[in-house]
């Protein structure tokens, strides 16, 4: 292979894996706070991308302003998902709470299915172009991908790390009881979190149109799993965890395709999965929580 | 106290087996006689089928879920593995001739060769899963089954084309299985089924896969081996998995490994979720109401997943032990209570006895 | 003895420092548990060390020590909840070094958990008859086929099930749900639960955690049939000093992971150091 091929190969790898870490931030943060797998989250990029592709084609919103529109939706939705279905649910058993979340999944999946219809809906590209780069092509939509989402995630960090709201995010999943005793305010910071994983999937969403032109009612459902397994692989509850994993699985399925394996490409990822989960199931940057007897 | 409750009335345990068994013939014997008459047509017998296929499918996801306490989301998985066996076994038998030339009896074994290999493979499945993913909890493991529910489906659309020959013919699917399922052969898996785990879970094996689900820590400070139990539980659901694949393939006549999607594992589990988590009974009705609901609202059929979606949620927000929750019919104890109301008024002052 | 301690290296025989306080009629048989130079660190901080005692065939020992002590810890320890990182541990006379909880149960060992862990959704009866479970010895095809072993073994456990109830009169309470029983019937649920599965010591964290003194009082009474009955070591942990004192007659005192005293109650009670690190509170 030369190295043009496989340069190429990388920047595809890192254009998918930019979105999946976007994605798994969302899940990781969430897991993080509440201890829950949210299944929903990769249905909340689908109706990103539906607000998207309908503010565009047939609102003919400028594209920026569809952006927005899109990240603001989704960033609601999950909110509302929140309040509504896992609000009352918390102090109930774990499976509940994730019976609840593969509900909450399917109805939205179901439900675009209805209003939207089943068939996948194609637009034109979002960022068109090529630019030149080690005597590859490159498009300028993986370029756009990839520095957007370093960007989003170094903002998030700073969010995180720095400002009261970030610290009261980790505070509440070190210890919800301790967190809320020193005056944090569960439902804010819970609400919080969902917030801004869910906008990072409103991002996410955009960004997989510029790879993708298109959106389908199970979309999000795929996308959200490897996300997950990214979410997983990087040590779920971990910020740089989950973009090392989005980056890993990313690189990984531009390998299986490059090898001609490409239907296998599902298959290899939940291999991944497996595999870490029997060697470390706490991922790469993961920590372990043990019952206390 | 005691002298008192020694005069409840209790059925003694033989007469107890007698009395389902004769529940059992008369479902059948009113079914039979239904068919023959020609009320229940053979549109609806192939519902009758279908609802079997679904009661066998949602008892064995409930002994994972219901009993253990896990949530495995690969069960159809499962299924497509007993499928895809026997499907691919009965057809490599003569047992498409006999059937055709309508010679039934003649093939019964190879049938029950076929849903005893799809079962045995299903299980041999359902270990290879099973002891790494129960050493993960909760999530963990619910998303681990998932993993291996779908690379089963990768697996069976493209090995194939690894292989370089015609085994499971990858999406276009494995077509002209002899149709072997037909309505007295469900209900006897059906009936088996129900048996084979009502005879485990009343017993100190299924107690122990109760215990875990209660408290593991607990569990193994008695001495329970819970490691053992769980898988002993996780193979036992696969296995009737497998053999409820195997009717499927044998009703439908062609297997797809689209069918198999993660969409179908969570149909199943909607139906164990809705009818309640530990309870068989509720299991086989949601079953079948999920089955047959659908048939009746032809005309609303688009909006069957999100009804199910969204009963999915309600259900887990007000009433998260679902509708039966972890109750369980027993026609002995209803005659019981019934026969102990009539001969001693005063039965309801012993809560010892009769509250069980 | 030497045998299994020369298996392990890390453990080296060096008499255990302080006397134990066998009883007098225990003093010429063997001890039922023994640990020696037991210690845990969980991440650089040590919650138990060098924690040495020997319990006899029939004793009553009581685990005492201010919040936080590491009395739990030892029993999580004995139970292989948690492995050792120094030290051993010999349960009548064998190591159980890489043992797992489950063996340890089998070896004889049970215990009762200080934040109540019964099958809170199972009967009375089921959760005893869990504890039962390897008195019963039909296997799956037995109970699949419902064997002649199945009814048997049934009806043996349940008669056994129902006569271990009975020492606390809880007979009665049998096809009650496990987890709407009062909070001190709960407690004894657990001990008969633990009783159950046979051992020939038997671990109580906190058995008169929540109850009046009344209750107390009958427990008391309760433990000392027990012990009389099955003729089996019982260890505790208890912050009520009268039932301790009262029942106890060897006492174990725990301060920030290290044993500080060891004696009867006699002693413990005169002991400074007892009462400045616990007593001495307490008496304010």
């Amino acid at each position: 292979m030369d190295f043009s091929l496989i340069f190429s190969q990388i920047i595809n790898g890192l254009q998918t894996g930019s979105v999946y870490a976007l994605v798994a931030l969302g899940y990781s943060m969430v897991y993080g706070i509440i201890l829950l797998l949210n299944f929903a989250h990769g249905d909340i990029i689908m109706v990103g991308a539906y607000t998207a592709f309908y503010a565009i084609t047939s609102f003919h919103l400028h594209p920026l302003l569809s952006v927005v529109l899109a990240v603001a939706v989704s960033t609601v939705l999950g909110v509302v998902i929140e309040k509504v279905a896992y609000t009352p649910l918390r102090s109930a058993p774990r499976l509940s709470l994730l019976i609840t979340a593969i509900g909450i999944s399917f109805l939205l999946e179901n439900g675009a299915q209805l209003l939207f219809g089943a068939d996948t809906k194609s637009m034109d590209t979002i960022v068109t172009g090529n630019m030149m780069l080690f005597g590859t092509s490159v498009s300028y939509a993986a370029l756009l991908t990839i520095v957007v989402s370093i960007a989003a995630m170094v903002v998030l960090t700073f969010l995180v790390q720095k400002t009261k709201l970030g610290k009261a995010m980790r505070a509440v999943s070190e210890d919800m009881g301790a967190a809320q005793l020193m005056g944090i305010s569960l439902n804010k910071t819970i609400s919080f979190t969902f917030a801004v994983g869910s906008a990072l999937a409103g991002i996410g969403s955009i960004l997989y149109l510029c790879a993708y032109p298109q959106a389908s009612p199970t979309m999000g459902s795929m996308l959200g799993l490897k996300a997950f397994v990214a979410a997983v692989l990087g040590g779920i509850g971990s910020i740089p965890g989950a973009m090392i994993g989005g980056f890993v699985i990313g690189l990984l399925e531009a390998m299986v395709s490059a090898a001609g394996l490409s239907v296998w490409k599902d298959g290899a990822v939940f291999a991944i999965l497996i595999v870490v989960l029997l060697v470390k199931p706490t991922g790469i940057l993961g920590r372990q929580i043990t019952e206390k007897v | 106290m005691n002298a008192k409750q020694n005069k409840l009335i209790r059925i003694p345990m033989p007469l107890r087996y007698l009395i389902n068994l004769a529940l059992i013939l008369a479902l059948w014997g009113v079914f039979t006689g239904l068919m023959g008459a020609g009320v229940i047509t053979n549109y609806w017998s192939g519902i009758l089928i279908m609802v079997g296929v679904n009661i066998i499918l949602a008892v064995s996801l409930n002994i994972a879920t219901g009993y253990l306490g896990q949530l495995p989301l690969g069960h159809a998985g499962f299924m497509a593995v007993g499928a895809y066996t026997g499907g691919i076994f009965i057809k490599s038998t003569p047992a498409a001739d006999l059937l055709k030339a309508g010679n039934a009896a003649a093939c019964l074994p190879y049938i029950i060769a076929a849903l005893l290999l799809s079962a045995v493979v299903a299980g041999i499945f359902g270990l290879i899963i099973g002891i790494p993913a129960l050493r993960l909890r909760g999530d963990y493991l619910a998303i681990i089954t998932l993993g291996f529910g779908e690379i089963i489906r990768v697996v069976l659309t493209n090995i194939d084309s690894l292989l370089g020959f015609k085994f499971t013919f990858g999406a276009a699917g494995l077509k002209r299985i002899p149709k072997f399922s037909g309505f007295h052969l469900v209900f006897v898996c059906v009936v088996l089924s129900c048996m084979l785990i009502h005879m485990i879970m009343k017993s100190r094996h299924g107690r122990a896969i109760l215990s875990i689900r209660e408290n593991e820590i607990a569990a193994e400070s008695v001495g329970i081996n819970t490691t053992y139990y769980k898988t002993m539980a996780f193979v036992v659901s696969a296995m009737l998995a497998g053999v409820a694949g195997c009717l499927y393939a044998g009703y439908l006549g062609s297997l797809y490994p689209a069918t198999f999607r993660f969409m179908k594992s969570i149909e199943i589990l909607v139906m164990v979720v809705l009818g309640g988590m530990g309870s068989m009974l509720g299991s086989i009705l949601s079953a079948t109401v999920l089955t047959i609901l659908p048939e009746l609202l032809r005309s609303v059929a688009d909006y069957r997943m999100v009804a199910y979606s969204l009963a999915l949620v309600l259900m887990m927000i007000f009433r998260p032990k679902g509708l039966l929750g972890s109750y369980d019919f027993s026609m002995s104890r209803l005659l019981e209570k019934a026969l102990n109301t009539l001969f001693h008024r005063n039965a309801k002052t012993e809560k010892g006895g009769g509250a069980q | 003895m030497s045998n299994t301690n020369k298996k392990r290296p890390a453990t080296k025989l060096v008499p255990v420092p302080s006397t134990n306080i066998i009883p007098e009629r225990d003093i010429n048989k063997s001890p039922i548990l023994e640990a020696r130079h037991l210690g845990i660190d969980f991440g650089g901080l040590t919650a138990v060390d060098d924690f040495n005692m020997a319990i006899g065939r029939t004793e009553i020992a009581g685990l005492i020590g201010p919040n936080g002590a590491g009395k739990t810890t030892v029993f999580n320890l004995l139970t292989k909840v948690y492995h050792p990182t120094r030290g051993s541990i010999l349960m009548d006379g064998r190591d159980t070094a890489g043992k797992s909880t489950i063996q340890v149960s089998h070896m004889g060992i049970a215990r009762t958990f200080q934040n109540i862990r019964l099958f809170r959704e199972l009967t009375v009866l089921d959760n005893v008859l869990i504890g039962l479970h390897h008195e019963m010895d039909y296997r799956l095809p037995g109970a699949i086929f419902r064997l002649p072993t199945f009814w048997r073994g049934e009806r043996i456990a349940k008669e056994r099930a129902r006569e271990l109830l009975s020492i606390f009169d809880m007979q009665d309470m049998a096809s009650h749900q496990a987890g709407s029983l009062p909070y001190g019937a709960q407690r004894r649920l657990e001990i008969v639960r633990a009783l159950a599965t046979g051992p020939s010591l038997l671990l109580l964290d906190e058995p008169a955690a929540g109850m009046n003194p009344s209750e107390t009082a009958e427990l008391m009474e309760n433990i000392v049939k027990i012990r009389d009955t099955f003729k089996i070591a019982i260890m505790l942990i208890e912050h009520d000093m009268n039932l301790v004192m009262g029942i106890c007659e060897g006492i174990c005192v725990l301060n920030f992971g290290r044993i500080i005293a060891k004696g009867t109650p006699d002693d413990i009670q005169a002991n400074p150091a007892v009462i400045e690190a616990y007593l001495g509170k307490k008496e304010d």
